[in-house]
């Protein structure tokens, strides 16, 4: 289980980060820095050689105008728009 | 927009040269024949939906969903997505080669790129994602139905299964994501259901819908057990339902392609996955969600979210408990909003439905609309006269 303590270890980080880090998920959806760094390097094992950022984030193969246009006149056709 | 599982939709379709080329080459190729579930999978894989997965799983992430609800590498994933040897030929296929994946008139859909061939325990998966290893249970007569090896690796897609049924309400992960954009919705509620839609389900989307900008009605079209009511029954009730009941810019309704695995809460958890990368912010989850029989615990389908950091699911899950008319309350409720007892709630089984529809008696209004009711009252003396 994801929260079992048996099933997790302890990594040191440096406490002026720690301290960022909690200032950096104030009003996000993570409850602890543990879990945003849980997260964080889960993406950057899923990833390997590309560092977490904004553009990591977004879709890496965003439609092109013509795809877009395509998509749009379908679900106009359909009735959906 | 949400972000798909994984961050990108994931596209398994061939194109041009490669297509092509695949395609003539797959008349050379070993063939395997898919069943209902893997030509659904297949559906969803190619087109994004079951994003990050580009194809049939091998070995290693196979046995790290069954054991650990997470792929390889450690995203979540609670459902074996498995594509199984038909013959004894395929379970001696080697590593490296390439198979064709046929439907059941031979058209190659699809050429996977052969990474693991595998021998697996059935009793082992049942325990471990349904639960149970009960010959009763739909999902263990399915295992039990196909060979222990299963085939893994990345597909490249020719072409698309075909469907002659529901044609205009077949929209694909990238379509949702445009129709969503256009509408201006940033929180969209999912409803998954293989069921029709009674008041129960009405009251909970139209919570869902009360705190997000629109509502995605998404039913299940996929192989299900042969006493759940029909697709093609189920979607009259859901249009004659949300032509009548839901407001036309809030609600739209569009098929979910998978097959049913009654796994309960393992797919409840994928099913919010898949919402997600339909590009859905919020996922309804009732009593029992996915459930059969008394498999799993009303509410396990809630709980099994628990296990899991929040950030990892992204979508949010909306969790609702039984829900019911109360004669008393006046309205629709549950049993977290009404104080009053059983005697005055009105609530009727699936088997009594069923019963009361067979001898052409509509249940009450306060459980279904009469419109729904009067469709499957239709559907079941059709049925009975064939």
């Amino acid at each position: 289980m994801a929260n079992d303590p048996a099933e997790m270890v302890t990594l040191k980080i440096p406490r002026p980060l720690y301290t960022r880090l909690k200032q950096l998920i104030d009003g996000t959806g993570f409850r602890s820095v543990t879990e945003f760094a849980t997260y964080v390097l889960r993406d950057l094992v899923a990833h390997p050689g590309k560092a977490p950022d904004e553009e990591q984030r977004k879709e890496a193969q965003p439609l092109t105008e013509t795809e877009l246009s395509a998509i749009r006149q379908r679900l106009r056709e359909l009735g959906y728009l | 927009m949400i972000h798909p599982h994984g961050g990108r939709l994931v596209d398994r379709t061939a194109s041009g040269d490669d297509r092509e080329r695949l395609a003539k080459e797959a008349a050379q190729m070993v063939q395997i024949p898919l069943n209902q579930r893997e030509l659904a999978d297949l559906e969803m894989i190619a087109s994004g939906a079951m994003s990050p997965l580009e194809g049939f799983m091998a070995e290693p992430d196979y046995r790290s969903v069954v054991d650990s609800m997470r792929l390889v590498n450690g995203l979540v994933w609670s459902i074996p997505v498995v594509l199984s040897a038909k013959t004894e030929e395929h379970e001696n296929l080697s590593p490296g080669s390439q198979v064709a994946l046929v439907d059941e008139v031979g058209h190659a859909l699809a050429v996977l790129d052969l990474e693991s061939c595998y021998r697996v325990d059935h009793d082992y998966e049942a325990q471990l994602v349904l639960r149970t290893t009960d010959d009763k249970h739909p999902g263990v007569q399915y295992l039990k139905s196909i060979r222990p090896v299963y085939l893994g690796g990345k597909i490249h897609v020719l072409r698309r299964p075909e469907h002659r049924d529901f044609t205009r309400y077949r929209l694909e992960p990238k379509e949702t994501r445009v129709l969503f954009s256009a509408k201006g919705w940033n929180r969209i509620a999912a409803f998954q259901t293989r069921n029709p839609i009674h008041r129960a389900h009405e009251y909970l989307q139209k919570c869902a819908l009360e705190l997000t900008d629109g509502l995605l009605i998404h039913p299940l079209v996929g192989e299900t057990k042969s006493d759940d009511i029909p697709a093609d029954v189920r979607m009259r009730c859901y249009e004659i339902l949300i032509e009548n009941y839901y407001p036309r810019d809030r609600a739209v309704l569009s098929v979910f392609p998978a097959a049913m695995r009654y796994a309960g809460p393992r797919e409840a958890i994928f099913h919010a996955l898949v919402r997600k990368n339909y590009g859905c912010t919020h996922f309804i989850v009732g009593r029992d969600h996915a459930g059969v029989g008394d498999y799993y615990g009303t509410y396990d389908a809630h709980a099994i979210f628990g296990e899991f950091d929040p950030a990892e699911i992204a979508i949010t899950p909306l969790f609702f408990d039984h829900a019911f008319y109360c004669r008393r309350c006046g309205n629709m409720a549950s049993m977290k909003t009404c104080p009053h007892g059983k005697e005055d709630h009105v609530f009727l089984s699936g088997t009594k439905v069923r019963e009361m529809l067979s001898h052409g008696e509509l249940p009450p209004a306060e459980f279904t609309r009469p419109e729904v009711a009067q469709t499957l009252a239709d559907a079941a003396r059709q049925d009975a006269k064939a």
